[in-house]
């Protein structure tokens, strides 16, 4: 595919980390916040090529992961009610909830459809109008235009069936609360390409300079990651704290007005909670006064929700980059994808789930009496 | 097993019935779809076997009509297989639910090492589902059952109440004579074999995917659905007349689950590592494009046209040699090799250099946007 | 949050009021709202989200990018100690602005 595969080289690959092992002389710990970055390097091993002294530290990139688990169990209320059709990505089908997932009330008679588009819940709508449509909208900038969208579509056409159970989350105020958390050992970040393809890179130089890091816009490619690795290093080596581009294909310093145009009319910025790690203040998106009449939370009136996470899951000791999922205790043993405890081993793009899809329960260690190298190149 | 919306789409090949070649369609033409009395037993259901099952299947045993069927079998070892078939759609690009429950047993008797011979063919059917719809399934299996060179001498029919069915779910049943002097079970990987895939991977289920209602998209993609035992006979034959004695260790044919579900089966059957080559899999690029839309991995995605061989080493290149020849083998590969170590694990190497490992995929691969 | 793929535009049309495209992505096609890049024009390639073209990809800037990143590393391997490959590498720096204030490296 163009623009895809000639940035999965391996060869390439392996000469950049070891132009990244050339250039680095002390310990560096980087966080990518996308848990889409997070799922490229684990599949990928990016993080076995690079040099022992760069930790990647996994950060709450993972929509779904941060979820507050009282939506997850309003979701699971909408999608239990009869006539109610409710329209998710694939990826929030096995999240659990208090007491079920979405695939479990699927299985019980709820009717819960996987859409690739949110537009595809409003045709949906428009195609049904005895029922209810509701479209999960969870994501960060990246997916909120679409999410947009699709109210400002369902708006124009006066539908009345269509609703919207948001869950916006965003970057620049994680970063921050990661950054202000105690004992936070993050000296640096790759951003989320496709958020800035969204937002562009306005927002951040305000804390490259609050925080001295280095701040590198990054793609999800293999050489995309590795460059953005690479600049980040080179910053952090050479002292500086800048905000720089490194996907600039894609990415403008601008970003895409057209869609914070809607953004701005359909969206307003709120506190939100965020699983695992508490509330940040002003670090979500509600739909705007305008746009309220789609909001399901209030078109359903959900009460009685009682959550409870498990006492076992340290989901938010990962979703900070605090531990790593293997340093979990349940990790791998109360909870695997198959028996998750909490969302991070759930989302295909959660830390925990990334590291055991990856393999990463075995330590390196037994994987290396076993036979198998772990080291790339970098190491020689 | 539809774990998606059901999927209103069906793509029937005939909008109305066409019973022009039918026996005696005057009964049936009052009754375009499906009723409750067709699975009764009583004359409704004579109806569809004398003048839609029959026909189509034609063969003695079937004919007599008898509660079973009664057949002549050569002495010797017998394998037997069963499967039930409940894709949602019901036809899909490159085939139909039929296709899939005939060369779906056909082919797990195959890579037993056996020669299939006869099938049953249960179905059950929804009240209500169109006549013309079954019609053209149980021709897909007559098509199938000919290709494959298998009889179907035995059936049933029920009907459920609307509602209660995805439209057709439907059982078939298997037997096959054993190969004598053969032994594939999964079990039989040894370390050093030569790990061989017949062709391309993750066809079928993107095929599905494709016309799945929500996920929809457009592409040449076509299910790979098919007979693999003349391929399989084929590579038996070729090492028989070498002298090279059991050099097939074990075969399968890797389906709902993908090639990784498969490798990981035999490596816990065997208790051997497997170590694959991202690089060498052969995947189709529409395919992997697709994948790539739905953040799906190829490695786990069904084949429902493909066998995995484990072959002694020094068997390979002539058992590769004899699936290219053959047209379901054209894009055979050689794809990894077991190892004594890392046992019950597979692994894959990377095209980045790094190793990773591949593990059981937990319930079906969902879409996802991250 | 980001899984995004680049595609071929091949077709644009208005649908219910939307600017949408039948997009190429190696062989699969999808429709994909275009509402977002009123710049992408037919034989443009888009980056697309569940459904949604965000950006355009600007092909020069993505050749560039390739041409660096091929470029990477090839001088150590041609050289035969460290202190040579410190002495090229001091004399001909990769960045085009030493003091790391631009966003090009």
């Amino acid at each position: 595919m163009k623009y895809l595969t000639e940035f999965r080289n391996g060869e390439i690959a392996q000469r950049m980390a070891r132009e990244i092992a050339s250039i680095t002389t002390r310990p560096w710990k980087i966080m990518e916040v996308c848990g889409g970055q997070t799922h490229s390097i684990i599949k990928n091993g990016i993080d076995q090529m690079l040099p022992a002294e760069i930790e990647m530290i996994h950060g709450p990139g993972c929509p779904v992961c941060v979820t507050p688990l009282e939506l997850i169990d309003k979701a699971l209320a909408i999608a239990e009610q009869p006539g109610v059709i409710f329209c998710s990505f694939g990826d929030m089908l096995r999240v659990p909830g208090t007491d079920a997932d979405l695939f479990q009330v699927k299985g019980t008679g709820g009717d819960v459809r996987v859409v690739y588009s949110p537009l595809d819940a409003v045709e949906w709508a428009v195609k049904n109008p005895d029922r209810q449509v509701v479209f999960f909208g969870v994501g960060f900038e990246t997916t909120a235009p679409a999410n947009a969208m699709s109210v400002h579509v369902a708006k124009r056409r006066g539908l009345k069936n269509f609703s919207l159970l948001v869950s916006h989350v965003l970057v620049p105020p994680a970063i921050e609360a990661i950054m202000d958390s105690p004992g936070n050992k993050v000296q640096g970040f790759l951003l989320a390409g496709h958020v800035c393809s969204v937002m562009g890179y306005w927002e951040y130089p305000p804390l490259a300079e609050k925080y001295r890091i280095p701040l590198v816009v990054t793609g999800f490619e293999p050489l995309d990651l590795l460059d953005g690795i690479r600049r980040a290093v080179k910053q952090l080596e050479s002292g500086r704290h800048e905000v720089e581009n490194a996907y600039e294909r894609i990415v403008k310093f601008e970003g895409n007005q057209a869609a914070q145009k809607l953004l701005a009319e359909v969206f307003e910025v709120t506190d939100r909670a965020w699983r695992g790690i508490g509330v940040i203040p002003k670090s979500g998106w509600r739909l705007s006064a305008a746009y309220r009449e789609f909001d399901a939370e209030e078109r359903f009136h959900i009460t009685g929700i009682h959550t409870e996470e498990s006492p076992l899951c340290r989901a938010g000791d990962v979703l900070r980059g605090a531990i790593k999922p293997a340093e979990c205790a349940a990790f791998g043993k109360e909870c695997t994808p198959r028996h998750p405890l909490g969302a991070t081993m759930v989302s295909s793009e959660g830390a925990c789930a990334a590291y055991y899809n990856y393999g990463r329960f075995l330590s390196a260690e037994s994987l290396a009496s076993a036979g198998i190298g772990l080291t790339g190149v970098a190491h020689g | 097993m539809a774990e998606y919306a059901k999927a209103g789409l069906l793509v029937s090949t005939k909008d109305t019935p066409d019973f022009s070649n039918w026996f005696c369609p005057l009964p049936l033409v009052g009754y375009p779809t499906i009723v409750m009395g067709h699975g009764g037993g009583g004359k409704l259901g004579n109806e569809l076997v004398e003048h839609l099952f029959l026909p189509a299947f034609r063969n003695p045993a079937l004919e007599n009509l008898g509660d079973a069927a009664v057949l002549n079998l050569p002495s010797g070892q017998l394998a037997m297989s069963t499967d039930s078939f409940v894709v949602q759609p019901l036809f899909f690009p490159g085939g139909s639910i039929g296709e899939l429950a005939v060369n779906g047993t056909v082919n797990d008797l195959a890579v037993s090492g056996a020669e299939p011979k006869y099938l049953s063919a249960s179905f059950i059917l929804e009240e209500g589902f169109p006549l013309a719809q079954l019609a053209a399934i149980v021709e897909a299996m007559a098509n199938a059952a000919a290709t494959a060179g298998v009889q179907i001498v035995t059936g049933d029919t029920k009907v459920v109440e609307r509602g209660h069915g995805d439209g057709c779910y439907i059982n078939t049943a298997g037997i096959g004579l054993l190969r004598p002097g053969i032994s594939v079970g999964p079990r039989g990987a040894k370390p050093g074999d030569a790990i061989l895939v017949s062709g391309t991977i993750g066809d079928h289920g993107m095929a599905i995917m494709s016309v799945r209602e929500g996920l929809e998209f457009e592409s040449q993609i076509r299910s790979d659905c098919a007979a693999l035992n003349g391929m399989i006979a084929e590579v038996l034959d070729s090492l028989i007349l070498d002298a090279a004695g059991a050099a097939v260790h074990a075969m399968r044919d890797p389906t709902r689950g993908g090639l990784a579900s498969t490798l990981n089966e035999i490596a816990q059957a065997s208790v051997v590592g497997v170590v694959i080559d991202e690089a060498s899999l052969p995947v189709r690029v529409e395919v992997q494009s697709a994948c790539e839309l739905l953040g799906l991995d190829p490695v786990y995605v069904a084949n429902e046209g493909k066998a995995v061989f484990f072959v002694a080493a020094e068997a390979a290149e002539k058992v590769l040699a004899v699936l290219r020849a053959h047209p379901l083998g054209r894009e055979a590969a050689r794809i990894g090799q077991v190892t004594s170590e890392h046992k019950r694990m597979l692994v894959a190497r990377t095209a980045m250099g790094a190793n990773r490992v591949i593990p059981t995929q937990i319930g079906e691969q969902l879409p996802r946007i991250c | 949050m980001c899984l995004a793929i680049p595609g071929k535009v091949e077709e644009i049309t208005t649908e219910d009021g939307l600017r949408v495209g039948r997009v190429n992505f190696g062989g699969v096609v999808k429709r994909v709202c275009l509402d977002y890049v009123p710049e992408v024009e037919v034989g443009d390639y888009t980056i697309v989200h569940v459904g949604f073209a965000l950006s355009k990809i600007d092909e020069e800037t993505a050749e560039k990018t390739l041409t660096d990143f091929r470029a990477m590393g090839v001088l150590d391997e041609e050289l035969a100690s460290e202190e040579e490959a410190f002495a090229r590498a001091a004399a001909a720096p990769q960045s085009s602005c030493l003091d790391g204030s631009c966003s090009s490296k």
